[in-house]
């Protein structure tokens, strides 16, 4: 019997995998047992938690975001269009949701009854292989992202179930170790040795309400603060961090680096209010993981050399391929090398205070500039890098300047040894045109904002993403705060900024087609950088200058920031976001590729899914550079 | 009212698909079995022009079941030649053709007591009713939805009256298989699901808001 719908359907799944390596008649039987169904924007088609359906889906049309909720925060870890599938994993593994899937834009879904599916998995090994990859890697479509080589590579990786993913659930201890909050000091340690823990949780109607762990017993007992026969409340941590079960590596360890801590309790609900069920150590993780990054934060403190932190840079850059590999989610990571970097440039310049003969004479800052400022740098690039010092008498100006001059050439130094190579502009605080009193600074920027020139315009891209990595904050906030005034004295520069941000027009030429380079050693690639990540960082930066708002450096903040202040916006903003992070991630993905900063792709080498997916990131960019032309009627001035 | 005597006279699927009314029917949107058909005719002259194919598929809870669907081709007595070139059913294709009284008795049952969907239901509901006619039994006896009908209850669509390839266009659905009896159910069907979608956003949608109140002004 003659079936059009279920052939149109047949026609649509057999492009895609897993379903372009079904036999014919396995996939007509899924074709003719689909569900269709139509789900309107901001839509959920299931949520986080919930029990799984009886269908995994496939994006007919539209686009379905996938959200994970984390410090009452939606993050997005993946959008799926058109031929991907998810909500698979759960049906196989038995498992709730670990994520919420949220139509981004209407979108049409087929539903596939699993049960179909698992007798096709008993007889099709290439489906099974297919399967098994996508769940150990978290990516859609494996096929679609590298060589079946890496694709096999994935299978080992699960198969020796020794591998572990940060989008797991974390395993944390049940049964933790308890007592109740009328204890002694003298009694809870008893129980710990007992037990031979590290730490134990104070407990009120099951639910926790405080920790002591080893370190307090050293920490507030062993050096007689506080008498033993006190009660545990005296010296207790509280209150205490808690999360849900389903908690994953990846949050728990963002949890501990943030919060400064080393144990989590896990509620039954989530929240201090409900029973405890198990304690999740730092310790737990580290066993689980090698490259840990909260570990190498703390290794980076103890260093008392540079090599040590070079070390661990390296350590860094595997740390971010597994990352990468496994698909975690852009945000995370970036965070967590932010962070180890930042903690690598601290501890050189403090490596650098002690070689010098004496203390700094006056408070000064350390400022990261360009990407790292920002936090958005992933790979190993450039240093960037300013200082400002405390206006001193003038006087006592060229030695204050000399000071801080040699300390600067010993940072930069510890930090090209690190891995960070020398800015080849000389953007850096040893170049005495950076490394400036407080007041210099201001009439620099003031300079910048009045007249500005080409020159000084990309100066101000440059200065204006800076971040405080070490030293005085009010020194910073001064200059932030000058600068602001600068600008609201000078309103025009922002239309400079604006003609700035749109030097690099939409990334996508006639008939659809990338614009690449013309000429030079980039011939016929496709400049990631500037064609399509630097007009959104300029957009963002222009926009958030224009509201005068401060302390937000980074991209994706400010356009989260952005939204806040012009909800009528916030499509464009959100879509500027997904934008970003594709597009952050890509080059990321290219620089480790191709061992270098990730600038320059080769389009000849992308598969159409990432020419789509990367394609998909050109709107956002085009409507963005739309909305500036109009509001700073930048038409008139190129 | 039928006479017992004439009842005792249907044959045995008309007595079934009867029974089926006599059950208490869900009153929810969620709940209901929708069976959104569309016809292919010979033309548009309910009593001279024949019924060519029939495709039809049902929506349960906002699903389109794919599983649950129909598609049935009949042989002619008469053929138009000049209608070929928009449905392209040939008098002797290969596909496999039933008599007008066995695809009737075939769609009976698939259909059973559901809400009968279609885009400009009236024509297609006369036409089968037409050959039911010529079966001598009765008149079909489910509940239908005209989309063109359930269009215009939208926000500000109260005066327009579109075809179903104007709708596609602004619905975004795409026209694969459109005019064939199959094809055009589904793609009405996905239309009938994105106006539901629509209409419960604007208000708060019942049952009973899907049927028209007023007479059978159709499209005839």
């Amino acid at each position: 019997m003659k079936n059009t719908i279920a052939e149109r359907i047949y026609d649509f799944l057999k492009n895609f995998p897993p379903f372009d390596v079904l036999e014919k008649e396995q996939l007509f039987k899924i074709a003719s047992n689909v569900k269709v169904t139509y789900i309107e924007k901001d839509n959920f088609v299931f949520k986080q938690e919930e029990n799984p359906h009886e269908y995994f889906y496939v994006v007919k049309d539209g686009a379905i975001g996938l959200y994970r909720g984390m410090d009452n925060e939606q993050i997005l870890v993946d959008i799926c269009d058109e031929g991907d599938i998810f909500g698979l994993r759960p049906l196989i593994q038995n498992d709730l949701y670990l994520m919420s899937a949220k139509a981004t834009e209407e979108s049409v879904l087929y539903a596939v009854s699993v049960e179909i599916l698992k007798e096709i998995i008993q007889t099709n090994e290439k489906v099974k292989k297919f399967l098994i990859a996508s769940f150990s890697s978290n990516i859609k479509t494996p096929y679609a992202k590298g060589t079946n080589g890496q694709l096999f590579a994935n299978i080992e990786m699960h198969t020796s179930n020794t591998s572990f993913t940060e989008i797991q659930s974390a395993e944390f201890s049940k049964n933790p170790v308890t007592t109740l909050k009328t204890s002694t000091i003298k009694e809870a340690a008893q129980i710990m040795s007992d037990k031979r823990v590290g730490s134990i949780l104070i407990v009120e109607n099951k639910n926790p309400i405080g920790i002591i762990t080893d370190k307090d017993l050293r920490s507030k007992i062993a050096t007689g603060l506080v008498s033993i026969d006190e009660s545990v409340t005296a010296i207790m941590s509280s209150p205490v961090k808690t999360f849900k079960q389903k908690i994953t590596v990846a949050e728990a360890q963002i949890a501990m680096i943030k919060n400064k801590i080393t144990h989590l309790c896990i509620t039954k609900d989530g929240t201090t209010h409900s029973e405890l069920i198990g304690v999740l150590s730092e310790h737990d993780i580290v066993i689980l993981h090698g490259n840990n990054p909260s570990l190498l934060i703390k290794k980076i403190n103890r260093a008392k050399e540079v090599t040590a932190l070079k070390y661990i840079r390296e350590k860094t850059s595997n740390l971010l391929l597994g990352y990468i590999e496994q698909n975690i989610p852009i945000t995370f990571i970036s965070q967590i090398i932010s962070e180890i970097n930042e903690a690598i440039t601290i501890k050189a310049i403090e490596l650098s205070i002690e070689e010098m003969d004496k203390e700094p004479p006056v408070k000064f800052g350390w400022l990261a500039l360009g990407s790292q400022g920002r936090k958005e740098q992933l790979l190993m690039t450039d240093q960037d890098n300013a200082l400002v010092f405390e206006d001193v008498s003038p006087d006592k100006y060229m030695p204050t300047k000399q000071y801080f001059l040699q300390l600067a050439k010993k940072v930069t130094e510890k930090l090209n040894v690190i891995g960070f190579e020398y800015c080849p502009a000389n953007m850096m605080a040893s170049n005495p045109n950076w490394c400036l009193s407080l007041s210099e600074w201001k009439n620099q920027f003031d300079t910048w904002i009045k007249s500005p020139t080409e020159d000084a315009i990309m100066m101000c891209t440059i200065f204006f993403d800076y971040d405080l990595v070490f030293g005085d904050k009010k020194l910073v906030n001064a200059m932030s705060d000058s600068i602001y005034d600068s600008i609201n004295s000078f309103e025009i520069f922002l239309n400079f900024l604006g003609r700035n941000a749109l030097r690099n027009p939409p990334p996508i030429g006639f008939f659809r087609q990338f614009l690449v380079e013309d000429d030079g050693a980039h011939k016929d690639q496709f400049d990631i950088k500037s064609r399509a990540i630097m007009p959104l960082v300029d957009a963002a930066r222009l926009l958030i200058l224009s509201h005068n708002v401060k302390d937000k450096n980074n991209t994706i903040s400010r356009f989260k920031k952005l939204i806040k202040l012009e909800p009528k916006n916030e499509d464009l903003y959100l879509s500027c976001i997904d934008s970003f992070k594709i597009l952050l991630q890509f080059r990321t993905n290219q620089g480790l590729k191709s061992n270098d900063t990730g600038r320059y792709v080769d389009l000849n080498n992308l598969n159409k899914f990432e020419k789509l997916k990367l394609k998909g990131c050109f709107k956002p960019i085009a409507a963005i550079q739309e909305l500036l032309n109009i509001r700073y009627n930048l038409a008139q001035m190129m | 009212m039928i006479s017992w005597f004439t009842y005792n006279n249907y044959p045995f699927f008309w007595k079934q698909y009867s029974k089926k009314f006599k059950q208490k029917q869900p009153k929810s949107i969620e709940n209901t079995r929708f069976v959104v058909l569309d016809t292919e005719t010979t033309g548009l002259d309910i009593i001279n022009d024949r019924i060519l194919s029939i495709g039809a598929i049902c929506i349960v809870n906002n699903n389109i079941d794919v599983a649950d669907s129909f598609e049935i081709y009949l042989k002619q007595a008469a053929f138009k030649a000049e209608t070929v070139e928009i449905h392209g059913i040939l008098k002797e294709g290969k596909l496999t053709k039933l008599s007008e009284a066995d695809a009737l008795e075939n769609f009976i049952d698939f259909i059973g007591n559901a809400v009968l969907v279609a885009h400009h239901t009236a024509f297609d509901i006369e036409m089968i009713n037409a050959a039911l006619k010529r079966m001598e039994l009765p008149k079909l006896k489910n509940k239908t939805i005209d989309t063109g009908i359930l269009y215009k209850k939208l926000e500000g669509k109260k005066d327009s009256h579109f075809n179903l390839d104007v709708l596609c266009e602004e619905f975004n659905i795409p026209k694969h298989d459109r005019h064939t009896a199959a094809g055009d159910a589904f793609i009405t069907a996905l239309l009938f699901l994105k106006i539901i979608s629509k209409l419960k956003k604007e208000r708060n949608l019942h049952y009973s808001d899907l049927f028209r109140v007023t007479g059978k002004e159709g499209l005839l």
